[in-house]
């Protein structure tokens, strides 16, 4: 991670759709009286799917002025949390994990398809359907490498089934969420090897 | 209270006290960077480790805990601290090798060289050589307002700042942008910052990250003379030191006094520096054929006398500025009561303030400290931010803690706090005089914006009937409490500087042709209309020198000593920090060198026996950092004054801060802040 600004090509103005707008409404006044601060996360959570997934000044200001925050207070918090992007991601963003588990399990292949197929980090594929980072840790390290693309998992990748998921992303067929490779959640690869005594073949 | 041991010294503090406080009780001094009296706690720099038995068994922030947290030993033994055991001399170390990874050694050519938290400790605390071989962060420095310099690689991120302007200041500028290595202070995308306070992150910074913009490059601390005195630039009376080298200003720092400023003053008092050096008067002038020349003490003195002995003593004047100290002040009053003039005022901006409804009637009753006993305020008239800053963050302090209703009757304005809006004009006021339920310890403050009007005696009683209906007055409380813009005001009122039987008042006297001769000293926020011919002694190339016949140049506050009595009626002593320029002298010396020339010499010869006299006739003058309380008698009186108050919506007495005076007129700094807040202004305006 780096030093995180406010994008420099910035959008003119943010309003809140009405659903969202009614949305914000009801959920401050579950906060107490002068509380309303408290709501900055899911404020600027809303305002960012809103706003195809990243957050611009004005949305940054709509969102003090409706918590009654001042304005750095809500810069603050959008600049610590890396979920919220501060400039346009693709419509497909994906983050990938580079972490040392990943890493030993082959996240470098991974690096250099997005690298052949998308481009640099923080860069927006001229369709617009795709954007990659790398972060840290996402905690799926039992099914390393993997990616976290918009609000899903992808694990299990290698070279082949990562480009195979790209493609069907841009044709915008199906995909399969979570392993690639037929995997329920993290169970062992291949054959079990533990507690064979109790499961499986060798079960009693 | 708990009983604790610190280094083996057994101290007996209250629960609530942090380690840190414990073990100064004791006497153990513990460094520290983020940890800040007045500031909340936030426990990120982690200096202040100390080992303790009796809680985990590891270093321990000690400004981030408190007593009650530790166990009692086994046998009931008090807990136990330890501020000087191997552990801790490690841990600092730790710590402070850490702040210095990223800390550049640019100590030579930083101004906070030689009054820097960080080299201090650093060479107490620290050791002697790094491990660090990497390369060090670099980070921008930002933009953060005219008055505060940043050199962001230097910070240590302790937060200090953003605490003091989200706390104290009320303003919420800055803030701390990223996280971890990433970290950034900065302000919202560099805007400037906006509080009247802002010098003070300045202050507040342990390292050289924030520094006085002003004063970039100028000096080392080691070479400044340092006087302690009082600031005029409110009618607050801050505690200041004055820093000077050689015969120059260098440089203003607020000084402790709980009383009063605690140890914030506002960027008024702190960036007139180079007001006190520009457009000064250091040589008299006499007006010849329409222009301005310069004269000798002799000649002007002489054309002075002239012109007095031709007037008869009911066409003589006299004026007091807002910045003169009372000395000054009771030698003009004692030359006009030679002169047989009852012509004398003290309140050019015609504020309705009387001595002879007593003095509990024009003091701040209540004190600055008391308010925070306060149970509610309600403030008329004034805009408490701009008129004192200070004493502002005193009223945000007390709302902070809750429980407090603020009311306000007067111009709308950001104060830094909630409050209740009852509307513009006394009407409002009275409505709520009528209809409000009394509360307990009720702070009424009145400022000069109700006051300064025709119906200005109407205002000060229905302030005091409101004072006295809604709990304003109480044992033990006085809520009436009038805060003045003026730091000259209340002196001269305690001297009674205001028009005799049959004299004029400011007003009336700077009518055309009300009078042939006025002497004004150091009055300039009032424009005297052609006709009388005018004696200015004062500092500064001003309105009042502009208008003026002869221009007798007096001493500024920092070239003179004086006694100033603030808003709440303290006596304080001002001191002489540098000489006055060139051929101006203390303003007392050159009204007794006035009337020396007009041939009945006033009877003291050195500032001692002016004094000796001034406390003769005035023993309260002698009574120094005290308050002669006001009597709650002479506020009851006051609101049973017959006055009809008019509809007009009341206005607040300062426009612009930074314009205040003449001192602050000449301040190339305090223009640049006005045109920055006028600029804010007329974008919100937008």
């Amino acid at each position: 991670m780096s030093v995180r600004r406010l994008a420099e090509k910035q959008t003119e103005s943010f309003e809140f759709t009405p659903e969202n707008k009614a949305w914000l409404e009801k959920q401050i006044a579950k906060y107490p009286d002068g509380r309303q601060a408290s709501m900055v996360v899911p404020a600027l959570w809303q305002a960012q799917k809103q706003h195809d997934n990243w957050l611009s000044q004005a949305a940054i200001e709509k969102v003090a002025d409706a918590l009654g925050m001042a304005k750095i207070r809500v810069l603050e918090i959008a600049t610590f949390y890396s979920m919220f992007n501060l400039e346009p991601v693709g419509k497909y963003f994906i983050q990938l994990c580079g972490t040392t588990p990943c890493l030993l399990a082959g996240s470098d292949e991974i690096i250099d398809v997005l690298h052949r197929r998308v481009g640099p980090q923080r860069r927006v594929t001229d369709d617009g359907l795709f954007s990659w980072l790398e972060v840290e840790c996402l905690g799926a390290c039992c099914n390393a490498p993997m990616v976290q693309i918009n609000d899903d998992y992808y694990e299990d990748l290698t070279a082949e089934n990562f480009e195979k998921l790209l493609d069907n992303l841009a044709a915008g067929r199906p995909v399969k969420i979570g392993s690639q490779i037929g995997r329920v959640s993290s169970e062992p690869v291949g054959k079990l090897t533990s507690l064979t005594s109790l499961y499986g073949d060798g079960a009693k | 209270m708990t009983k604790i041991l610190v280094d083996g010294v057994e101290v007996d503090v209250p629960g609530d006290f942090t380690l840190l406080q414990a073990c100064e009780q004791a006497g153990a001094e513990i460094p520290r960077f983020c940890y800040h009296e007045r500031l909340s706690i936030a426990g990120n720099c982690r200096m202040c480790l100390v080992e303790v038995k009796g809680g985990p068994p590891k270093p321990q922030a000690s400004c981030a805990m408190s007593v009650k947290d530790l166990r009692p030993g086994p046998n009931g033994a008090p807990p136990e601290v330890l501020t000087k055991s191997p552990m801790v001399k490690k841990a600092r170390e730790g710590v402070m090798e850490f702040l210095l990874i990223n800390h550049p050694l640019d100590c030579p050519i930083c101004d906070q060289g030689g009054e820097c938290d960080l080299q201090d400790q650093a060479l107490v605390f620290g050791v002697d050589s790094s491990r660090f071989h990497e390369n060090k962060r670099a980070v921008e420095d930002k933009y953060i307002g005219v008055l505060v310099k940043t050199e962001m690689n230097r910070c240590i991120h302790c937060t200090r700042c953003v605490r003091f302007t989200a706390e104290v200041a009320g303003t919420g500028d800055m803030g701390a942008i990223g996280r971890g290595e990433d970290m950034e202070i900065t302000t919202y995308l560099e805007s400037a910052m906006t509080s009247e306070l802002q010098g003070n992150v300045a202050d507040l910074c342990p390292v050289g990250a924030l520094l006085p913009k002003p004063q970039s490059f100028r000096g080392r601390p080691w070479e400044y003379q340092k006087t302690e005195t009082i600031d005029v630039m409110d009618a607050l009376g801050s505690a200041i030191r004055v820093d000077s080298r050689g015969r120059e200003v260098m440089r203003i720092l607020p000084r402790i006094n709980d009383l009063v400023n605690e140890e914030w003053i506002s960027d008024k008092t702190r960036q007139i520096v180079d007001g006190l050096r520009t457009q000064r008067l250091d040589r008299p002038y006499i007006r010849e054929n329409g222009r301005l020349r310069p004269a000798s003490w002799q000649e002007a003195l002489a054309a002075v006398a002239a012109k007095t002995k031709a007037t008869s003593a009911s066409r003589i004047g006299a004026l007091v500025g807002d910045l003169a100290a009372v000395e000054e002040t009771f030698a003009l009053k004692l030359l006009a009561e030679q002169l047989g003039t009852p012509n004398l005022d003290c309140r050019q901006d015609g504020a309705k303030l009387d001595p002879k409804f007593g003095r509990a009637s024009y003091l701040f009753n209540a004190t600055v400290a008391g308010i925070e006993q306060a149970g509610a305020a309600l403030i008329i008239g004034a805009n408490p931010r701009k008129e004192a800053p200070v004493l502002n963050a005193r009223l945000r302090k007390r709302w902070l803690r809750g429980d407090f209703k603020i009311s306000l009757v007067g111009e709308r304005a950001d104060l830094t706090y909630d409050y209740d809006y009852l509307g513009a004009g006394p009407e409002s006021l009275l409505q709520f005089i009528r209809s409000a339920k009394p509360v307990e310890k009720l702070l009424v403050i009145v400022g000069q914006g109700a006051l300064a009007r025709d119906d200005g005696e109407a205002a000060l009683t229905l302030a005091a009937q409101a004072a006295q209906r809604l709990g304003g007055l109480s044992d033990g409380w006085n809520g009436f409490s009038v805060l003045h813009t003026a730091a000259a005001r209340v002196g001269a009122l305690d001297l009674g500087f205001t028009p005799g039987a049959g004299g004029l008042d400011a007003r009336a006297m700077a009518k055309a042709g009300a009078l042939d001769l006025i002497f004004n000293l150091g009055a300039d926020e009032i424009a005297i209309e052609p006709g009388a011919f005018v004696v200015y002694i004062g500092t500064h190339g001003d309105r009042g020198a502009h208008r003026a016949d002869v221009i007798l140049p007096g001493a500024a506050y920092t070239e003179k000593s004086g006694l100033y009595v603030n808003t709440e009626g303290r006596v304080q002593r001002a001191f002489r920090v540098v000489f006055p320029p060139g051929e101006a002298r203390e303003d007392w010396a050159v009204l007794r060198a006035l009337s020396g020339a007009l041939g009945a010499p006033l009877p003291f010869d050195s500032l001692a026996a002016l004094r000796r006299l001034l406390f003769e006739t005035h023993p309260h003058f002698a009574e120094l950092d005290e308050i002669a309380p006001g009597d709650h008698a002479q506020v009851v009186a006051l609101a049973n004054h017959p006055a009809v108050a008019m509809k007009d919506s009341f206005a607040t007495a300062i426009q612009n801060f930074y314009f205040t005076n003449p001192i602050a007129r000449a301040s190339a700094v305090m223009a640049e802040c006005s045109a920055l807040a006028q600029g804010r202004l007329a974008q919100a305006a937008e």
